[in-house]
């Protein structure tokens, strides 16, 4: 009788173990070398990178006999995104073996071992050379080697409501030069047209990382100091630029030439701007993204047919007009390939087929994204998809990327709060940069400060 | 649990050695329940026991793929974190705030008002509260965001008298805390309600009988002898409290700035949005010892034993 019960218990722990094990390790394994696995974020309205993998996974299997392409869409926000890739990508069992990456998180992927350099290949793909120098250098590590191939950016710029502009006699095409000119344009919106709000400038953690970066940096980049250091490898504090940069903040919020502060710190805001504020003429000054368009074109959120007709460009000019007069900023998305991908090549064949001229030109056209193969760029079909193209195509000439290191995202929040602090004036700009800089230093340590 | 199983006599049993026939007992009772304990040492202990490593480590979600131990590091730094400490401060608030003043107090109200009222006005009461309980977190905070939001109902109410404003944005706290005791209110009021109809009516008639008014019957009578459910009712809501998120982040975010950052808010920023595991789980086990002395101060007001 014990005998028995000794052989039960073994059993039931067996089939219990077998059962766990079943369900914690299948998903997403690639034991199987034939099979090729893609991560990719879908959600919402995003639905163009879905479209084009699954044409992908129809070519590749149909080129490569024998090869099954296995596609995970990631259904997440963009920071869940990003969470729940680093989940995957934490074991091999469930690491993708091609996967969608935010340029500004590659640096901290390559560290933490998540992708394989993509050199070798490189070399042997004829199509590498028509990808610009700026996108080339989007998902280059420390080693200098390339660890993923672009597959379009953004640009920001100024856009403003031209109806709005013609009822406050202001010039239209409008074309600042300094940001005071761009502070008196929206001056003379608010003497001329009460009730329209004359100017949004992202600002604050309600907002997220769209005042850090539509926001604060497209002023700190206007100036002569920037975020980061590349020759020293030192983050910097305590500059002019970033002074003055928050100072711009304290008169747009100060003198009530943006939202009221209780709106504009409200994470629901950039939505409420998007569907209400500007297709209702509102706001007469918005400082945003080169996808911007996309919430109003039929397929968008709010469909606002006009909005080409109302709404014109601008680039943000830089501080006191200095060279190159003008400047932006740029993220964007590359596709890598799975440092535990068993068969690099195999991986890296389908990266070049899903970024081929055809499969770019789609993307980028559908995506609303700034194309980065020159022969795409040069191909009438894009340039006539959309209006604002070719204005934010120009604007990659000026543009900056963000610094891709792992404390960025440390660093992009002690920005808001800093900003936060300034447009609620809870602080002086001096008090918040005073704050900031020993912000940074925690969060990098010391030694990789400078200022 | 110990006499139920019927024992067969040690001869039919063919055994003869009684320690090794108990520890065969023991062993066989415990067969059914292995399923069930394998499960929650995978599931439950795991976890718990991993993320109690991970506080002692440098761990990050991404970034430096190497995992050092680190020692009290993490809690050091802790220490010297102002925005911890101001987390633990509103964490404290919300939690005093909302469940043992809020909840319970209100909780108990409802149930003594509720006693010997008739029918209709309980289910009638007792739908409402618990319609409140019954609502998913989610859905519940997003209720009150667009009740507070500066066009909100609220807003629209208080249109005339010019109180108009973001109430999210002027007082977060009080409006998490004003949520939280909507919602969970209907608890306390179901743990108080089945306290109550156990105090025996001759207690209340006697003390009548001897000129108790209602408030020293309610102090000296009822309070006493439903101790213990106040305990545990304080326990329970105190911890569910003490972990509260979703309604926070649905309705605040945290904000304006970090002024409703409650720590498990924190740690989420922390851990998933700077990567920062260890850090975030360091805290976890910080907010677990914040729930034990909690629990002793309760006890120690509250004597169990007379």
């Amino acid at each position: 009788m014990q005998r028995r019960s000794t052989a039960l218990l073994a059993g039931l722990l067996t089939l219990t173990l077998s059962a766990t094990t079943a369900c914690s390790g299948g998903s997403g394994g690639d034991s199987d070398a034939k099979t090729l696995t893609v991560a990719y974020q879908k959600f919402g309205t995003f639905i163009q990178m879905d479209d084009l993998m699954n044409k992908v996974k129809g070519e590749y299997e149909a080129a490569h006999q024998g090869w099954t392409v296995k596609l995970v869409p990631i259904e997440a926000s963009e920071n869940d995104y990003y969470t729940k890739l680093t989940l995957m990508n934490r074991s091999p069992n469930t690491a993708p073996d091609i996967l969608y990456e935010d340029t500004f998180l590659v640096n901290t992927d390559i560290q933490a071992g998540f992708l394989a350099p993509l050199d070798d290949y490189l070399g042997k793909w004829a199509d590498w050379s028509q990808f610009t120098d700026a996108s080339k250098a989007a998902a280059k590590g420390l080693d200098g080697k390339i660890y993923g191939v672009p597959m379009g950016t953004d640009t920001r710029a100024l856009w403003y409501n031209k109806d709005l502009f013609a009822k406050a006699g202001l010039p239209v095409p409008w074309q600042p030069k300094t940001w005071d000119e761009v502070l008196s344009a929206a001056r003379t919106i608010k003497q001329k047209l009460p009730g329209v709000i004359p100017m949004n400038v992202f600002s604050g953690k309600g907002a997220g990382e769209a005042a850090s970066m539509q926001g604060f940096e497209m002023l700190l980049y206007g100036t002569a100091d920037t975020l980061y250091d590349e020759s020293s490898k030192k983050w910097l504090v305590n500059t002019p630029g970033f002074l003055d940069s928050l100072n711009f903040i304290k008169t747009v919020y100060g003198e009530k030439l943006g939202p009221e502060v209780q709106d504009a710190l409200d994470p629901n805001f950039g939505t409420r701007l998007n569907s209400e504020l500007i297709p209702e003429n509102k706001i007469a000054i918005d400082l945003n993204g080169s996808w911007q368009s996309g919430n109003w074109i039929e397929t968008g959120a709010k469909p606002w047919p006009e909005w080409s007709k109302v709404l014109g460009q601008a680039p943000m000019p830089t501080q006191n007009g200095q060279a190159p007069g003008s400047t932006s900023m740029s993220g964007g998305w590359v596709l890598s390939v799975g440092s535990h991908a068993e068969d690099k090549q195999a991986a890296f064949d389908y990266v070049s087929l899903a970024l081929n001229k055809e499969n770019s030109l789609a993307y980028d056209i559908a995506a609303g994204q700034i194309a980065e193969r020159k022969d795409v760029a040069e191909d009438p079909k894009y340039l006539n998809s959309n209006p604002t193209l070719r204005f934010f195509t120009d604007l990659v000439q000026v543009t900056h990327f963000r610094p891709a290191y792992p404390e960025y995202p440390r660093v992009s929040n002690a920005i808001q709060v800093a900003m936060e602090a300034v447009m609620t004036g809870q602080a002086t700009p001096e008090q918040a940069m005073a704050t900031y800089g020993d912000e940074v230093k925690a969060a990098v340590g010391p030694d990789k400060v400078s200022g | 649990m110990t006499a139920t199983t019927p024992t067969l006599p040690p001869a039919v049993r063919g055994d003869t050695s009684a320690p090794r026939r108990d520890r065969g007992r023991g062993l066989r009772r415990l067969v059914p329940l292995l399923p069930a304990l394998v499960l929650l040492a995978l599931f439950f202990a795991g976890p718990m026991l991993w993320s109690v490593y991970t506080a002692f480590t440098d761990a990050a979600l991404s970034g430096s793929g190497a995992v050092e131990f680190v020692g009290l590091a993490n809690f050091d730094r802790m220490l010297h974190d102002p925005a911890f400490w101001n987390s633990i401060l509103l964490t404290l608030i919300f939690v005093v705030g909302s469940a043992v003043i809020g909840q319970n107090t209100l909780g108990l109200l409802l149930a003594l008002l509720m006693r010997g009222r008739n029918r209709v006005t309980r289910n009638v009461v007792n739908g409402l509260v618990l319609a409140a309980w019954a609502v998913p977190e989610t859905v519940a905070g997003f209720c009150w965001y667009a009740f507070l939001h500066r066009t909100g109902t609220l807003n629209e109410l208080l249109q005339h008298v010019g109180l108009s404003q973001n109430w999210l944005y002027t007082a977060p706290m009080v409006a998490v805390i004003f949520a939280n005791v909507w919602r969970g209110t209907a608890f306390s009021m179901l743990v108080y309600d089945a306290a109550l109809s156990d105090v025996p009516p001759e207690l209340m008639e006697a003390a009548s009988i001897d000129g108790a008014s209602g408030w020293q019957k309610l102090r000296y009578v009822t309070l006493p002898l439903i101790r213990r459910s106040i305990v545990s009712n304080l326990m329970l809501i105190t911890l569910q409290t003490l972990a509260a998120f979703g309604l926070i982040f649905v309705m605040t975010g945290g904000g304006p700035g970090n002024a409703s950052q409650t720590t498990p808010l924190y740690m989420y920023e922390q851990s998933f949005k700077f990567y920062e595991l260890s850090y975030g789980t360091a805290m976890a086990l910080v907010l677990l010892v914040v729930g034990a002395l909690f629990s002793a101060i309760y006890l120690r007001l509250i004597r169990l034993e007379d």
